[in-house]
């Protein structure tokens, strides 16, 4: 009884005791890489969209092994809110789904920035948006832009419906209810996807481009793990996500030109490429314009572009130095690839890294 | 058999009509009929079971059983002892349901967090941060002690303020100023946690700059929300002390102050105790109001006043939300943080019952 | 010597002059703190209260439109999950502290207790994962034989993520704290009145209606004050759980949902920027005043029976 009565608390007491005074096993500490030629030190804070979290996490993980004396933390609080917190000079960099709009360039007021400094907005993070769907006994399916905008817009409302059937003559098509399942949040995959339904199906979806999902129908879900949930949990469901989260569920390919396209990172990469920079920007700021109806062979044109946001001259010299290595370590093909690994996003092109370097050498 | 206590066991086998135990239903009547309807409604699913050819559905027949049984306890007793235990057994029934019903989620979400939970339960969980890892692996250190400082901090600030204010309100609150208190309590209970979040990371930013995420800032948001529910439970908990301990006390000459500590407060240090230990259960959960104030981040941080803290709940749901390459290994970490979060308040529960009880008074009940 | 006894006064003790004026002060910083977030509530307001569409890109029209179905909504849901919870508590609190054999009943108490320690979070990790795919079928059910019902009718969802399932979720968070109330005041009952009770031949239910249930309304009704408050503001679990839109129905069991005001903060705050911001800010005061009013019309209910209160 006694030994049941102190026991637990004596228990805790000794693991609260070990724990407060032990050091995380994985921080070393000092005990830095043998070739540790970095003089890099210093604290560099980011915040943004929630969509380059993984990336983020897997840029930091690499960079603090090969500095060991940088920390880099970045809060995926959400591209608005991350943009907010990069106008008021919180953040030294920001990540967002979407780049500033000219108005809001005009408006100026970057607080970590020199004044009259035009800010660097980089193009590093490609990520394809797949349409995911759970049916049973069909993996994947072939639609063009305006059955998709349909599906989503509650016009067709059966799996059997001829238009689904019409491009899918292999496929065993069950007389079911189609449930579209959208984001109920306000995000970026929400905007790209939404864009290409109104550029590529113009007829069909009538709605602007927006974060939020334009009208009120069909099921919503909470962010990109909450929608794959959904969509996992439900019978006849579909939806759209960040393809690295598709896993075991259905996916459409979609029909660009004459053939049908699945989602893949050198698809995204390839519409990218295919795409203009908008225009009258400033040198450094890598503002895309994706063109969501082209035609070019291969290209996959739901696709989600994420910027990462620093200014073109800092107000203090600091951090620049770190801002710049760290920009050109995500540029570099080895980050690329690693976020690919980890996070399933599209590396960029040669092309386009050219770009991004001599944008990031500007950086003062 | 919580009824034997209640009704005397009928004699068996007494010729004469015992008017103490005539009209009674057998002690093991209320089996009988909880068997009879289980079994009524398990063949009735088992009929619709093989005429749609699908699956026997267990929980199901329990249910339906369950619910048969309460109006046939009714009825036997209505006919059998009359009304009046007719609505004592039917209360019974519907008051032991109730504590069933509430079981089913309870054990539900028990065994889904424990299941899921066990996966990455183990050591390096313990002895690691996220710092540097990516993928599979890591641990949640960080979080755990992120958690511990900040809800004790949030205590810290809160229990003082919470408890005195109830005392100040039950005590000595009079007139305008103890209205006035009551009512903004009752405002505050109305705080949204993300509100608190927001308000903490506002006033924080006036002071530090903004962008200052610190433990500090997470902990002051904490205790907006904890401190209404201190106010309200010690206050119920200290308005049920009955006077006459009070006023044997004045009578015996004791101050008021050694009345409050002497005999007041431990009269209702349980009640108080449970009350604690809600607030801190409903704020150690807390995610939204961390996620803006103390900010997230991947590595070890042993300071309230500087940088940012990452906490349990905020790590459950960074690594819900933002899932990498491969998602179980996120999902896992996710529920391990969640089944560790839920230990760490079962052990605060403990501790705090093993005070109440060195504490309270030796009372007869 | 002639003089009479000087009349007995009260000595001033400095123990009790401290301990009241830390009393006083404490119940004073509590008006400090919500003057303070009062103040942050509503200067963060003020530009959004008369802001429209040009102003704030996710207003439809004007605040007050953009508002009126998030109150819905969050009373809605409250409201469902508190109808569902209180019955409910009040059964535990008495199971454990009239029905249950004593040694029982402290472990059932603690158990019930844990369940307030499940973080929301994980409430809704369960909601999405467990419990909404259980309830489909029940549901469909419900359509199928009430659908004449006008709560039941429409299209059954297909993921079980309606209201009626996050109002669920809802009653089983704020089930531990009202139980815990309840139970504690429960148990607070002088054993004098029980047992007057139980010698005059009244049955266990006719004891606890005269002698448990008036004593102890007090209590519940705080009890229900507290639950509803959290059921109010909850977040994450419903933002997770719930399918929403921004619309005014009745229906329970459809994919389209009113949705509450945190949730809705907590969804949109992320992307929120300029005066969205404002916006998300202000609907946050609304929730204030709306739980106020509550808690108003509660505290104005326990007034009417003050007499139950030890203290009094």
């Amino acid at each position: 009884m006694n030994l049941k009565r102190f026991g637990v608390p004596a228990a805790i007491a000794v693991t609260a005791a070990l724990a407060l005074s032990s050091c995380a096993s994985n921080e070393g500490g000092a005990a830095a890489p043998e070739e540790s030629a970095s003089t890099l030190a210093g604290n560099l804070v980011g915040a943004g969209a929630s969509s380059q979290d993984a990336a983020q996490q897997s840029w930091i993980a690499g960079f603090q092994t090969a500095n060991p004396d940088v920390t880099i933390d970045y809060d995926p609080s959400g591209s608005g809110a991350g943009r907010e917190t990069f106008l008021s000079g919180a953040s030294d960099f920001a990540g967002s789904d979407r780049a500033f709009k000219d108005e809001e360039l005009a408006a100026g007021g970057f607080q970590k920035c020199a004044p009259d400094s035009t800010i660097v907005e980089l193009p590093l993070y490609i990520s394809p948006i797949a349409v995911i769907f759970n049916l049973e006994g069909v993996d994947s399916l072939d639609l063009d832009a305006a059955t998709v905008a349909g599906i989503f817009a509650g016009k067709i409302t059966k799996w059997n419906d001829p238009a689904i059937a019409a491009t899918n003559p292999d496929a065993t098509l069950p007389d079911l209810a189609i449930t579209p399942v959208h984001r109920s949040d306000d995000s970026g995959t929400t905007e790209n996807f939404t864009e290409y339904l109104g550029a590529a199906a113009a007829d069909v979806w009538t709605w602007e481009a927006d974060g939020v999902w334009p009208f009120e129908g069909g099921e919503a879900a909470q962010g990109t793990s909450g929608l794959v949930d959904a969509v996992t949990n439900g019978n006849g469901t579909i939806g759209y996500a960040d393809a690295s989260r598709a896993g075991d569920l259905g996916t459409v390919a979609i029909k660009v030109g004459d053939e049908f396209v699945p989602y893949s990172p050198e698809a995204a990469a390839a519409i990218v490429d295919a795409s203009p920079f908008a225009e009258g920007r400033a040198e450094g700021d890598l503002a895309i314009e994706i063109d969501r109806t082209s035609e070019e062979a291969g290209v996959y044109p739901i696709v989600l572009v994420s910027y990462l946001i620093a200014c073109g001259e800092y107000a203090e010299s600091d951090n620049v130095e770190l801002v710049k290595s760290y920009l050109s370590y995500l540029a570099s093909p080895e980050g690329q690839e690693t976020a690919a690994t980890d996070a399933g996003s599209a590396p960029i092109s040669d092309t386009l890294r050219e770009k991004v370097t001599a944008a990031i050498d500007s950086i003062k | 058999m919580t009824l034997q206590t209640m009704n005397p066991a009928p004699e068996t086998g007494t010729p004469i009509a015992n008017s103490l135990t005539a009209g009674r239903l057998p002690t093991s009547a209320p089996w009988v009929i909880l068997g009879t309807a289980i079994a009524v409604s398990a063949s009735v699913f088992g009929v619709v079971a093989v005429g749609a050819g699908s699956g026997f559905d267990w929980g199901g027949a329990l249910v339906v059983g369950a619910i048969l049984y309460i109006p046939a306890i009714w009825l036997f007793s209505r006919l059998v002892e009359g009304a009046r235990r007719a609505t004592d057994r039917l209360v019974t029934a519907l008051v032991t349901g109730a504590f069933l019903l509430a079981m089913i989620p309870l054990v539900s979400l028990s065994i889904t967090v424990v299941t899921f939970g066990l996966a990455r339960f183990d050591a390096d969980f313990f002895s690691m941060s996220m710092r540097n890892v990516t993928g599979e692996g890591g641990g949640a250190l960080h979080a755990i002690i992120g958690t511990l400082l900040m809800t004790g901090a949030a205590a810290i600030i809160s229990i003082p303020i919470g408890l005195m204010t109830s005392i100040y309100l039950v005590e000595y609150g009079r007139g305008k100023l103890a209205r006035g208190v009551t009512f903004l309590v009752d405002v505050m209970t109305g705080i949204p946690s993300i509100v608190a979040g927001l308000f903490a990371y506002s006033l924080f930013a006036i002071f530090w700059g903004p962008g200052t995420r610190t433990g500090i800032a997470g902990a002051v948001a904490l205790a907006l929300l904890m401190i209404p529910v201190v106010v309200r439970s010690s206050e119920e908990m200290l308005r049920l002390v009955p006077n006459e301990l009070r006023e044997a006390a004045y009578a015996l000459g004791v101050p008021k102050w050694l009345t409050i500590v002497k005999v007041v407060l431990p009269t209702s240090i349980a009640g108080i105790t449970t009350g604690i230990m809600l607030s801190i259960a409903r704020v150690i959960g807390e995610t939204a109001p961390l996620l803006i104030a103390a900010g997230f981040t991947a590595s070890m941080n042993y300071n309230l006043f500087d940088g940012r803290m990452q906490s349990l709940p905020v790590f459950v749901y960074t690594q819900y939300a933002n899932q990498g390459n491969p998602a179980e290994a996120f999902l896992d970490r996710a529920w391990a943080a969640a089944l560790t979060l839920i230990l760490i308040v079962m052990a605060l529960n403990l501790i705090a019952r093993l005070v109440a009880r060195l504490f309270a008074p030796k009372l007869g009940r | 010597m002639t003089s009479a006894p000087a009349p007995i006064k009260a000595k001033l003790r400095v123990g009790d002059l401290v301990f009241s004026r830390s009393a006083v002060f404490a119940g004073s910083m509590i008006l400090v703190t919500l003057a303070a977030v009062a103040l942050f509530l509503i200067v963060q307001s003020i530009p959004a209260l008369s802001a429209t569409k040009e102003d704030a890109s996710i207003l439809e029209t004007n605040f007050w439109e953009y508002v009126g179905p998030l109150v819905f909504g969050t009373v809605w849901a409250a409201a469902l999950a508190l109808l569902i919870a209180l019955p409910i508590s009040i059964g535990i609190a008495l199971f454990i502290s009239h029905y249950a054999p004593r040694r029982l009943a402290s472990v059932l108490g603690y158990v019930v207790d844990l369940l307030a320690a499940v973080p929301s979070v994980v409430f809704g990790l369960w909601g999405i994962g467990v419990l909404a795919p259980a309830v489909v079928p029940v549901y469909t059910w419900l359509n199928e034989n009430l659908g004449w019902i006008p709560l039941f009718s429409g299209t059954v969802s297909a993921t079980g993520r309606t209201i009626l399932t996050a109002a669920l979720v809802l009653a089983v968070m704020v089930l531990p704290i009202m139980t815990a109330i309840c139970r504690e005041v429960f148990l607070q009952t002088p054993v004098l009145h029980e047992e007057a009770a139980l010698a005059l031949g009244a049955t266990r239910w006719e004891m606890i209606r005269v002698a448990v249930l008036p004593f102890g309304r007090s209590g519940i009704i705080s009890a229900s004050v507290l639950g509803l408050g959290r059921a109010l503001g909850e977040t994450m679990a419903v933002a997770m759980v719930l399918s929403a839109a921004h619309v005014v129905t009745f229906d329970l069991l459809t994919s389209v949902n009113p949705t509450t005001i945190a949730a809705n903060i907590a969804l949109s705050f992320p992307e929120a920027y300029a005066l969205n911001v404002n916006v998300l800010i202000a609907t946050g005061l609304i929730l204030f005043v709306v739980t106020f009013a509550v808690n108003a019309f509660a505290r104005w209910i326990i007034s009417r029976r003050k007499e139950f209160s030890g203290a009094n």
